[in-house]
């Protein structure tokens, strides 16, 4: 952290307030990602995580306050023009593109990139994730949870971030896979890219992580490094299950 | 015999116009989720065009058709920015209303411009006709464009949203819009786009259905073909390009032979007592995926 703060930051969000008509859902949150970290965002159901995520991607507009991404304010853009910018979203609960091929879902995520450069990124994904290339032709609708949930990783690192969000890459996962998505966010941090987490587990995300943040009913509440917060009473009883 | 092979081709025809129609209808409920009443009134603005640009300017056929595909394009576009765009967000019910608003207006607006008479289409692609068995089966020039046309529309649009990246968005968009945008797509200009390719496929349409089944153009032209086109659309499956050729190529064989050999009279309840029959044993249509979600 103390590194960290002498950089600027990756990604900036300050005094962010987001409603849902009148339901005041994000109460005025400040975080910041630095380049090459994975900072993991906990908290309980409706605490406003994905929500978080969501208006940092350009799906929803913040009534106040600022997100930048390298110094450069991006809350004003729309979605399809941040992702352009280098910053990645893998959504909470997937939502892969059903009925298209395992490819087709590729290329998507690929969308805003040249069409050249996309299947030398392609071949990259099928070494990263050696099932999909075995569902290359396979209607992405019909591939196991397990698997819909690497596409959706994949896809979402199609346009090479520079920033990948994850919100909640291991919901209804058995243990076994949980752990092979956890294994892949530290691969592909030891690869350069930064990540954005958000989990239920937050075991295994306070693990992976080199900072956290808690949330709570539209509020950041506690933040710190991961591997204090994980020794930290109040996270154990409330999050932890101890 | 002959003259059962005449009904059929001349159901295969009128299927195909139905099936051309369906398409648009099909495009845009898959990607903007709704129903667009107005369509069938495109498809009568663009016979209109037509009828103008051959009539008073004198031009060949072709030319007017183009003339009508670039007229109706533009209102397509309009009509989605203007009518549609502002209520995305709103309930379908709305979006309803406002289609049948619309479709309203193109009627009544058409009304003023070329008042109530009919216009009488004179055939528009008059080329010569096939002769078969002795010249016993006559297949005219239009029929042979009108079953042409489909398949020409039909292949290219099969290749346009299964290799093209604009038809791939297109697909994404009409599956989830946000996830759609997240892919850096944009979701305003796709929609803006699948209403362009609908509605020029509405003007193509028009001056088939026009210069084939339909010669007398009114204002109201439209809305029974565009409500059969729809039956054929939910008959095939809506949101399947398959869908649309096979609903509209049925529907259109059914409603001939049942004029030829039922009742003129009946011929229409017949069409919709095959679609319930068909949405009783499958709700998706013939070809619809029901939509299933993995958790
Ligand atoms: N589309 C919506 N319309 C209205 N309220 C919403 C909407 N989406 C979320 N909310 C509300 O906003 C609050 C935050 O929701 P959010 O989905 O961001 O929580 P979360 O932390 O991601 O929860 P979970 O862990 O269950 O995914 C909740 O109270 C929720 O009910
Ligand atoms: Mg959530």
């Amino acid at each position: 952290m103390s590194e960290a703060t002498t950089r600027a930051p990756l990604l900036a969000v300050s005094d962010l307030h987001v409603y849902y008509g009148a339901i005041h859902a994000i109460k005025g949150i400040s975080l910041e990602v630095y380049d090459n970290e994975i900072v993991t965002l906990i908290g309980a159901n409706g605490a406003g995580k994905s929500t978080t995520l969501n208006t940092i991607a350009g799906l929803l507009r913040p009534r106040q306050g600022t997100v930048t991404l390298n110094g450069a304010p991006i809350h004003g853009l729309g979605a399809s023009r941040i992702v352009g910018l280098g910053l990645s979203l893998c959504p909470e609960g997937r939502r892969i593109f059903q009925q298209m091929t395992v490819r087709e879902n590729l290329e998507m995520g690929a969308y805003s990139r040249p069409a050249a450069e996309i299947p030398a990124s392609i071949e990259e994904m099928f070494q990263r994730f050696p099932r999909l290339r075995e569902r290359e032709k396979q209607i992405a609708g019909t591939l196991s949870g397990g698997e819909q949930q690497m596409l959706a990783m994949a896809r979402a690192l199609m346009s090479k971030p520079r920033l990948l969000m994850l919100d909640e890459p291991s919901m209804g996962l058995a243990p076994i896979l949980v752990e092979q998505i956890f294994s892949i966010i530290s691969e592909l941090h030891a690869s350069g890219v930064t990540v954005l987490l958000v989990e239920q587990n937050a075991q295994m995300a306070l693990q992976v992580a080199d900072r956290a943040y808690v949330m709570e009913t539209g509020l950041i509440t506690m933040q710190g490094d991961a591997s204090d917060l994980l020794h930290n009473d109040a996270v154990q009883k409330a999050y932890l299950g101890s | 015999m002959v003259a059962f092979l005449r009904y059929l081709i001349n159901g295969i025809s009128l299927g195909s116009v139905y099936a051309i129609i369906a398409l648009g209808y099909s495009m845009v409920y898959g990607i903007a989720k709704m129903l667009n009443f107005a369509h069938g009134d495109i498809i009568m603005i663009g016979a209109y065009i037509v009828y103008c640009v051959m009539v008073y300017l004198t031009m060949p056929p072709l030319i007017a058709v183009l003339c009508a595909v670039v007229v109706c394009t533009i209102l397509g576009i309009v009509i989605e920015r203007l009518a549609y765009k502002p209520l995305r967000q709103s309930a379908s019910l709305a979006v309803l209303i406002t289609a049948i608003g619309v479709s309203y207006f193109l009627q009544n607006a058409a009304m003023l411009i070329w008042g109530s008479n009919p216009k009488v289409f004179s055939s528009v692609f008059a080329l010569g006709s096939l002769r078969l068995l002795n010249g016993e089966l006559v297949i005219s020039s239009e029929t042979l464009l009108t079953i042409g046309a489909n398949i020409v529309i039909m292949v290219a649009l099969t290749l346009f949203t299964g290799k093209t990246k604009m038809g791939k968005a297109m697909r994404a968009v009409s599956e989830d819009k946000g996830a759609a945008e997240l892919m850096g797509i944009n979701v305003n200009r796709t929609i803006s786009m699948t209403f362009a390719i609908g509605s020029a496929l509405a003007a193509i349409a028009g001056a088939l259905l026009c210069s084939t089944t339909n010669p007398n153009l009114v204002p109201t032209t439209g809305s029974m073909p565009g409500i059969k086109a729809f039956t054929a659309a939910v008959f095939g499956g809506i949101g399947s390009i398959p869908g649309a050729l096979i609903g509209g190529l049925l529907l259109g064989v059914i409603e001939i032979l049942g004029k030829a050999y039922i009742s003129t009279e009946l011929s229409d309840a017949l069409v919709f007592a095959v679609l319930i029959i068909v949405l009783l044993f499958k709700p998706a249509g013939l070809l619809g995926k029901p939509m299933r979600e993995k958790v």
